[in-house]
């Protein structure tokens, strides 16, 4: 067997001292222990790895770069197909991804630490300077609505191709949610800010403060380009819909991390004021509920976290539910929120009911179901919702020609072709609210048949 | 002239200015009733503004400011020729009175900014309405010119009696029903007390009314749910579904617990503003 057997850990800063700061947890490997999991991959022949990757990275190839010391070679090899590995390699949901079909998952010592080479590599080409090259542009236009991961990941491709590509943000900073909803001490703001600059150099250009629908309007931006994507996200916040849910001190997970991530309000001399409570109830499971947990833990809050489901249904991604652990945010499983409750109001505490799991139901998951007279309150001055996200309806309602699906995602085929010509559409916006890597599948497969169509009508 | 420079600063009463942002991309498609978030500087927050005029041409978007809190004293210290880090709109949806034929504008304080637009509006379209303008005193009434130009009557009112009558809006409002004035809607917009003030009256008279919120915000496009407000039992978004709601049917008490949300914060970024420690 190669390499060492077991899986090398990537190295963190202590629980006890990171709860009191906004830097990254993960640190990333060392060159000994990326080259040491390098040694770890089997190179297999027919490589299951790259079928779990939507973006369709070559990881065998790029590995064994790793081991033979080649790393400018692996970060090319990465950026050919990822263009924006540096961010895949902090927040993919690898055990979901790639890392789900490695030949050693289980049996071997565990999958081959896939992301955190990813990363290593992805950081290694910043230092050295390594990026995406830039070709000049041949004529063809194209408009990229929201600068998320679906839609940089867009006009990265479409820049590679020589298309001119104009972005449109909507708020006063790029990035999408990888600046207003991935925390700092999971995603680095510089590194974001980086890809960003990335793409400006390949003479992408990226307007800020352009709200498509209301500040410019779609069918504007059709009559000006040759085509165009959107991938505005999945942004509205779900809410409980339960008494109390718009007392002071409610906020959506949305809320509280734009105000944190975005407005820069963990630093006490931010204009942007935060709700700062000593006792925070967070409401759902997913990465964002885990995000808003530990952000609210390094604010100085004892944290609860409160899931409907069992710990097997939790969305999030393992290594995230590990930290937020680790940082001693509480669970509250098979528990549901009926009531918020207040004075003055102010919250003063949340009234749950337990629940146990019953049969499936649509998703497969077993339904919960509230077990009677099991209710109890929990105190706490500070309650954060992270149910989930629905579409923005600001695009639908300004450009009703666009079909759309009963719950707002828009109707697209799976190149991200919608019922208007030449408009695309990929992420969030299209399949509801999913992951960064998924998002960024999405916006390289719409970009691909956008430079098909583009060629076709001979404008490429 | 450069995206986002203040074209003109004027003061219409005491810390009560009227800045002209250049923002033609904001002018193009702007409305009457609709608003716009803007940042001062790159650490600013994020705070929204109705807009009270624009020129397309001019490429010009005006709003109205009172020196209320952080941001809009940082505003009061800049001067024609400053650039605004941000200003993004037009967002929310536009004052929609069309269904209207005699209508009743009432503005209170800095919300007769709001409703000058409409005056404006509705005289331009041959059905000049009626308007009451509150204010505190004298010094604080707003547009008095303008509301005489573009209004069919225009009513002043002030708390001491220094313009116009003694008394508050509502006092007129009444006075112009019971006289005999029919009305098919009353448009209102003020701070939340005088807003709801004017909604129970009307709704006496069963009167239609529409007001216009404005809540704290955050992205001001759906995103946060920060302006989230009750409105007939359903929650509701200010910033996409309103500003504007049927006044009958707003929860007033909850807006305005909303609204202290980050009182203690604001005035304690007030006190290091004037350079004072607490």
């Amino acid at each position: 067997m190669k390499g060492d057997l077991l899986r090398h850990k990537m190295p963190a800063q202590p629980p006890e001292e990171r709860i009191n700061n906004f830097r990254e947890v993960a640190l990333g490997y060392t060159p000994e222990l990326a080259l040491a999991e390098a040694e770890r991959c089997l190179n297999c022949k027919d490589p299951l790895c790259m079928k779990g990757c939507p973006v369709g990275v070559h990881i065998p190839r790029f590995i064994a770069h790793i081991r033979a010391g080649e790393l400018d070679d692996a970060a090319k090899t990465v950026l050919s197909d990822n263009n924006l590995p540096a961010v895949c390699g902090r927040v993919c949901p690898q055990e979901n991804q790639c890392e789900k079909y490695c030949i050693r998952r289980e049996k071997l010592g565990g999958s081959v630490a896939i992301g955190a080479l990813e990363r290593y590599v992805a950081d290694h080409a910043a230092a050295a300077g390594i990026k995406p090259v830039a070709v000049p542009a041949k004529g063809a236009k194209a408009a990229v609505v929201g600068t998320g991961p679906a839609s940089l990941s867009c006009a990265a491709d479409l820049a590679k191709a020589g298309v001119a590509v104009t972005m449109y943000e909507a708020l006063h900073k790029a990035g999408g949610v990888l600046v207003y909803g991935i925390p700092e001490f999971r995603l680095p703001k510089d590194i974001v800010a980086r890809e960003v600059e990335n793409l400006r150099a390949m003479g992408v250009t990226v307007l800020t403060d352009m709200v498509v629908g209301k500040t410019v309007m779609l069918d504007e931006l059709l009559a000006e380009y040759d085509c165009v994507f959107v991938g505005t996200g999945a942004g509205l916040p779900s809410f409980l819909h339960v008494k109390g849910e718009n007392l002071s001190g409610v906020s959506s997970a949305n809320e509280f991390l734009t105000r944190v991530n975005l407005m820069k309000a963990y630093e006490k001399s931010s204009a942007t004021p935060v709700q700062r409570g000593k006792k925070v109830a967070v409401v759902g499971a997913g990465n964002v509920a885990m995000d808003a947990a530990r952000t609210a833990r390094r604010l100085g809050a004892e944290v609860t976290l409160v899931y409907r489901r069992s710990r097997a249904e939790m969305p999030a991604r393992a290594e995230e539910v590990g930290h937020a652990e680790e940082e001693g945010i509480r669970f509250e499983l098979l528990t549901n929120p009926v009531e918020i409750l207040g004075e003055n109001g102010a919250v003063t505490g949340m009234r749950c009911v337990r629940m146990q799991l019953g049969e499936p139901d649509a998703s497969g998951r077993r339904r919960p179901v509230p077990v009677e007279g099991s209710e109890f309150d929990i105190a706490c001055d500070e309650v954060i919702v992270a149910l989930g996200t629905t579409p923005n309806p600001i695009i639908k309602r300004s450009f009703p020609a666009l079909a759309t699906t009963p719950k707002g995602t828009i109707v697209a085929d799976e190149n991200g072709k919608t019922s208007v010509e030449r408009l695309y559409a990929g992420g969030d916006a299209m399949t509801g609210a999913a992951t960064v890597i998924l998002a960024m599948g999405a916006g390289k497969r719409s970009a691909r048949a956008m430079i098909e169509e583009l060629k076709a009508c001979g404008k490429l | 002239m450069e995206r986002f420079e203040l074209v003109s600063k004027r003061k219409l009463a005491d810390r009560v200015n009227e800045y002209v942002v250049y923002a033609p991309e904001v002018a193009r498609h702007c409305k009457a009733g609709q608003f716009v978030i803007l940042r001062v500087d790159e650490e600013g927050e994020r705070v929204p503004f109705t807009v009270c005029d624009y020129s397309r041409e001019e490429g010009t978007v005006c709003i109205l400011v009172q020196e209320v809190g952080y941001t809009t004293a940082l505003l009061a210290r800049l001067e024609k020729g400053d650039r605004l880090a941000d200003f993004v709109g037009p967002l929310g949806n536009p004052t929609d009175l069309s269904a209207y034929k005699r209508i009743l504008l009432v503005g209170g304080g800095i919300g007769s900014a709001v409703i000058y637009p409409q005056a404006k509006q509705l005289a331009a379209e041959g059905r000049a309405a009626d308007v009451v303008v509150g204010a505190r005193n004298e010094g604080l009434l707003i547009y008095q010119d303008e509301f005489r130009r573009y209004a069919k009557d225009f009513y002043p009112v002030t708390d001491d009696g220094s313009n116009g009558r003694k008394g508050f809006v509502t006092d007129v409002v009444r006075e112009l029903i019971e006289s005999g004035e029919r009305y098919d809607v009353v448009f209102a917009v003020g701070p939340l007390p005088m807003m709801r003030a004017v909604c129970k009256l009307t709704e006496e008279y069963s009167l239609p009314t529409v007001v216009s919120m404005n809540p704290i915000m955050v992205d001001g496009t759906g995103m946060c749910g920060c302006c989230r407000i009750t409105v007939g039992g359903e929650v509701k978004y200010a910033c996409i579904d309103g500003p504007e709601f049927d006044g009958h049917k707003v929860d007033f008490e909850e807006a305005m617990q909303r609204l202290r949300t980050y009182k203690a914060q604001e005035e304690e970024h007030m006190c290091r503003l004037r350079g004072e420690r607490r």
